[in-house]
């Protein structure tokens, strides 16, 4: 088989790898282990950072227009004059929280770092197809954080003083402050708000070498899975995070170069004087000369990576908690064909349904009928997956890892967010809670708290492979139980204060005060509510943090394979070898799933042991 | 200080209860990772408690809050969205509290019991079937009831309605009624003038925004006498900065000029009898309403909560959305028993540093008071204002 030949043409590559100095182990690296804990440690420090701009943006929120020496603390005197938080900065804060959120922690972060970690060592492969483009992937992805991150202090149309010589958009303060979403003409001019000054710029350039990075990793996994698989590893004997990083790899490959070429019109209108989103406009008593262009071509091309992003973001978690969930209830999971089904069904429909975040954009009304038949369908592979999960642990014999819990915990999420998610697709029901803290509570469900729990599950379980050791349980059941309490009594009331009209991204609710003090008075004591939990929540990561750190140095030595797992991942020594396995590579025999089956010695049998005589494989 | 102590101290007590831990665990001989079956059942406890937390939480916040804001739709189109959205709630929350229940209560129960397989149960095609096609029956109710109420809210409105626009800019709105013949007059933008705030098109209107971009403070005029005036000094900034707004300010001539030379006059006193309203849009009980929307620098959001109506507003482009108010809003007061209480348009699509405070109280009135407030009203025409001296 192919796989054979290619088995020794990549240990004759690897050969050169042999002598590693600290620049190529630690820095420079092309071992997919340590490109993927980079990627890791990159994304943690960046969800850090936006879940410290969720804080303090949730203080104006409970607290609007008190002092408070914690925002003063962070902000200065410049977004946060005399502890109250500029309107302005507000903004700021609430795009960037997102930005970072959604691209940097939940697909770098999720993608990245399990996709390369996970991909070689459970296909049975010496690394990815490519060591360089690799390595290439995770520095751009460092590079557009940094540059994310720097947006932050932009003061007067420079960073810390230092400026781009040249007209790129040297005015204005403050990072982008149009939202995640960045729709023109608000981003397209300096003019309309501080932040699409050089703050905008610094965002558009740190998208694009992103999308770069994210396109270079896609296709390094691709390839992998697709030419790299060991011997007897036949595509329906790969565990089921493997299918959900190639179909996530899939839909990035096809759905970010739309986000690019968006950021370049983009670029273009604010910088060439196009007028590809711009027309009929006069800005601050500026009439400007744009012509034939529309807001709304943006909004279809940012749309069109929109929403298979936020599938991008969710497969991996749903791959992950498959291979978490069926390790620790000892039981395979159920529907192993119906889950790769659902998950190519999930990729295919993630392309045609992104209007339904369009519905009420003034865009035909028929094409938004298209798109509510389209987004509902979604909900059948989605509903497949989570009875499948259900049913994988009745009658199993669980073992509540934190890994587990956290898996568990992404199950009732996804439920929870995904049926909101069936009033927003029904368009008529959108037009009354569209941009309102309804959708707010329905996308934080499904990804701050669903993908975000995969992701804690991911490094739980894995962490044992990452750094052979072990992080420590019960500092993990605290963990799990504070973030799960406290992120549903972040988001759980915030379906209230959205069906009761109160728009997103407000500064305060004063104007409540003009026209219903009933609502006004709920909407203040739920902010006051949902930033407790928030602050609860986000101590309670401490712990997290605490273990991870800890264990890496000081936690007990991992054995071989802690979980007793079947993929081949665990039969690899303990000590990271480059090239992974010591001897010849593994050779698979069986699916990923024979967890108690009868007649087996042991209640689990890895996909490397052959199949004893008389045993019919799954 | 506190705080950094208080974190300093409680990461240490946390490595030292974790030195414990291990000493102890390797007291025991049992390898650390394996989960000790007292925290396996802990923890499965914790999952079954959880849920009633869950579905506790769930219903009391219902109890309490699910029925304050958000108050009866008060228009046709919001009692038929009101209805849809009952029936989606009670199909989502029946999902809702099914699948929890069984996850959790799974969970619980199917704990690890020393000596006990778990049952090999790979897959049931019959049970993928059922849960395939119960789901896809269900959501075709839902894409068919969903799609008819959109087909009726975003129809085309009835032939007798009302036109009344709705302008936004940052960060305010202005309401235009379309006057004695209920016909909104044409408008562009490149017209807007202190005097004309709403870029409406009449033959003296275009004649007033030649003069203002010619001969107006910082018309072209006023521009080239900066730009050849040998006695000043300017800087190349200041120099870049006035020779780029004479171009866009040439630009606009042409295109006024144009439209000078091929204004048809007729449609002038549709545009004249226009009604230009700033304060509060006053609507009339059970009359449909056609609103048009426009933007004059970024994307807003016409947002009406309690019309259950909203829409964006796009510069460059005309929106527009349909309703009749049924409810008055003494009568809203009335019902949701508070006097104080207003309609609402709100904006609802981020647009700078104002887009919290971009709102303009909506009020409707019965029929008799409504037209008695518009016979006063339909005087003041946008001729008045325009050209008054």
């Amino acid at each position: 088989m192919a796989s054979v030949t290619h088995d020794h043409h990549a240990h004759d590559e690897h050969e050169h790898h042999h002598e590693e100095g600290f620049i190529s182990k630690y820095i420079f690296s092309q071992d997919h282990k340590m490109i993927g804990k980079q990627f890791l440690i990159t994304a943690v420090f960046m969800g850090l950072v936006a879940m410290l701009l969720s804080i303090l943006f949730r203080i104006q929120l409970a607290w609007p227009g008190e002092e408070s020496e914690f925002l003063h603390f962070f902000l200065g005197d410049k977004w946060a004059p005399k502890g109250v938080l500029d309107s302005e900065m507000y903004l700021g804060l609430v795009t960037i929280h997102g930005t970072i959120m959604v691209f940097f922690l939940l697909t770098g972060g999720l993608s990245g770092t399990f996709s390369n970690i996970l991909i070689p060592l459970q296909l049975g492969a010496r690394d990815m197809a490519s060591g360089f483009l690799n390595m290439l992937s995770y520095w751009f992805f460092f590079l557009s954080s940094l540059i994310m991150f720097l947006s932050l202090f932009v003061m007067n149309g420079a960073i810390f003083g230092i400026d781009i010589p040249g007209e790129w958009g040297t005015s204005g303060n403050g990072p982008a402050m149009a939202g995640w979403t960045v729709y023109p003409p608000l981003s397209a001019l300096p003019q309309a708000v501080s932040g699409s000054g050089f703050g905008m710029t610094l965002w558009l350039i740190s998208m694009a070498i992103f999308i770069a990075g994210s396109l270079i990793g896609s296709l390094n996994y691709i390839v992998t899975v697709l030419n790299l698989r060991t011997a007897g590893m036949t595509m329906t004997r790969m565990p089921l995070t493997i299918w959900a990083f190639f179909v996530t790899a899939i839909l990035g490959v096809l759905s970010f170069p739309v986000l690019l070429s968006a950021a370049l019109l983009l670029i273009m209108d604010r910088l060439a004087g196009t007028s590809f989103y711009l027309s009929d406009i006069m800005v601050k008593g500026q009439m400007l000369t744009n012509h034939g262009g529309s807001p709304l071509l943006f909004q279809h091309l940012f749309w069109f990576l929109g929403h298979p992003e936020v599938y991008i973001v969710l497969l991996p978690a749903l791959g992950l908690s498959s291979e978490i969930i069926a390790t620790n209830a000892r039981k395979p999971i159920f529907g192993y064909k119906a889950m790769i089904g659902s998950i190519l069904a999930i990729g295919f429909l993630s392309f045609i349904v992104w209007g339904h975040h369009m519905f009420i954009t003034g865009m035909n009304p028929f094409l938004g009928s298209v798109f509510v038949f389209t987004t509902l369908l979604i909900a059948i592979p989605s509903a497949v997956k989570v009875f499948n999960y259900i049913t994988t642990l009745w009658r199993g014999s669980i073992v509540f890892t934190p890994a587990m819990l956290f898996a568990i915990a992404l199950v009732s999420t996804f439920i929870t967010g995904g049926v909101t998610g069936i009033i927003l697709a029904d368009s008529a029901l959108d037009i009354a809670i569209h941009d309102t803290y309804f959708v707010v509570a329905h996308f934080h469900i499904v990804m701050g708290m669903s993908a975000v729990f995969g992701m804690f599950a991911g490094v739980y379980h894995w962490f044992p492979k990452m750094y052979g050791r072990m992080m420590n349980a019960r500092m993990g059941y605290a963990h799990f139980w504070i973030t799960l309490v406290g992120a549903y009594g972040v988001f759980f009331p915030m379906h209230f204060v959205g069906i009761a009209g109160a728009p997103r991204r407000y500064y305060d609710y004063s104007v409540y005060g003009t026209f219903d003090t009933e609502s006004y008075g709920m909407i203040v004591d739920l902010n006051v509510v949902i930033t407790f939990f928030a602050i609860v929540a986000a101590l309670g990561q401490a712990i997290f943090l605490f273990n991870f750190f800890y264990s890496i140095y000081r936690g007990p030595v991992a054995p071989t394979n802690p979980w007793k797992s079947n993929t081949l991942e665990w039969t690899t020594p303990v000590e990271h070898l480059h090239g992974n396995w010591p001897g010849p590579l593994p050779v698979v025999h069986r699916w990923p799933y024979d967890y108690s089956k009868p007649g087996a010695a042991e209640d689990f049998i890895p996909q490397n042991v052959p199949l004893a005589e008389g045993e019919e494989e799954h | 200080m506190m705080m950094i102590l208080i974190v300093v101290i409680g990461a240490i007590a946390l490595a030292q209860l974790v030195r414990v831990y291990e000493l102890t665990s390797k007291l025991r001989q049992r390898g650390e990772h394996e989960i000790p079956n007292r925290d396996n059942v802990f923890n499965s406890k914790l999952m079954l408690l959880f849920m009633i937390f869950q579905f506790g939480g769930f219903i009391y916040l219902v109890a309490k809050y699910g029925w304050t804001g958000r108050g009866p739709a008060a228009s046709i189109e919001g009692a038929t969205t009101d209805w849809l959205l009952n029936l989606n709630l009670i199909i989502i929350t029946a999902v809702f509290f099914l699948t929890n229940f069984l996850l959790f209560y799974f969970a619980y129960k199917y704990v690890k019991k020393p000596g006990v397989p778990a049952y090999f149960y790979p897959h049931n095609n019959k049970l993928e079937m059922l849960w395939t096609v119960v789901p896809a029956a269900v959501l075709a109710v839902i894409i068919i009831l969903g799609l008819k109420t959109w087909n009726e809210l975003t129809g085309p409105s009835s032939p007798n309605a009302v036109n009344v626009e709705l302008y936004s800019k940052q960060f305010g709105w202005v309401a235009r009624y379309g006057g004695a013949d209920n016909k909104l007059g044409k408008a562009d933008y490149k017209l807007i003038t202190s005097k004309n705030k709403l870029g409406l098109v009449t033959e003296e209107t275009i004649l007033a925004s030649i003069e203002q971009i010619e001969k107006g403070e910082e018309g072209i005029h006023k521009i080239e006498g900066q730009l050849n005036n040998n006695n000043i000094v300017l800087s190349d900034s200041v120099r870049k900065a006035y020779r780029e707004s004479l171009g866009n300010k040439e630009r606009l001539l042409r295109l006024l000029r144009q439209m000078q030379a091929t204004h048809n006059k007729k449609g002038d006193a549709s545009t004249y009898d226009d009604v230009i309203v700033e304060d509060k849009l006053v609507l009339r009980k059970n009359t449909p309403y056609e609103f048009t929307f426009r933007a004059e620098d970024v994307i807003h959001s016409a947002y009406f909560p309690h019309f259950r109506a909203q829409i964006n507003t796009v510069p460059g482009l005309v929106t527009r959305l349909k309703f009749t108010p049924t409810m008055t809003t003494k009568e809203y007061r009335s019902v949701k028993n508070l006097p104080t209480f207003n309609y609402i348009l709100m904006c609802n699509k981020i647009c700078g540093s104002g887009h919290y405070q971009m709102k303009m109280l909506v009020e409707v009135l019965d029929e008799k008071e409504y037209d008695a407030w518009y016979k006063n009203k339909q005087k003041e025409t946008f001729k008045a204002s325009f050209l008054k001296k």
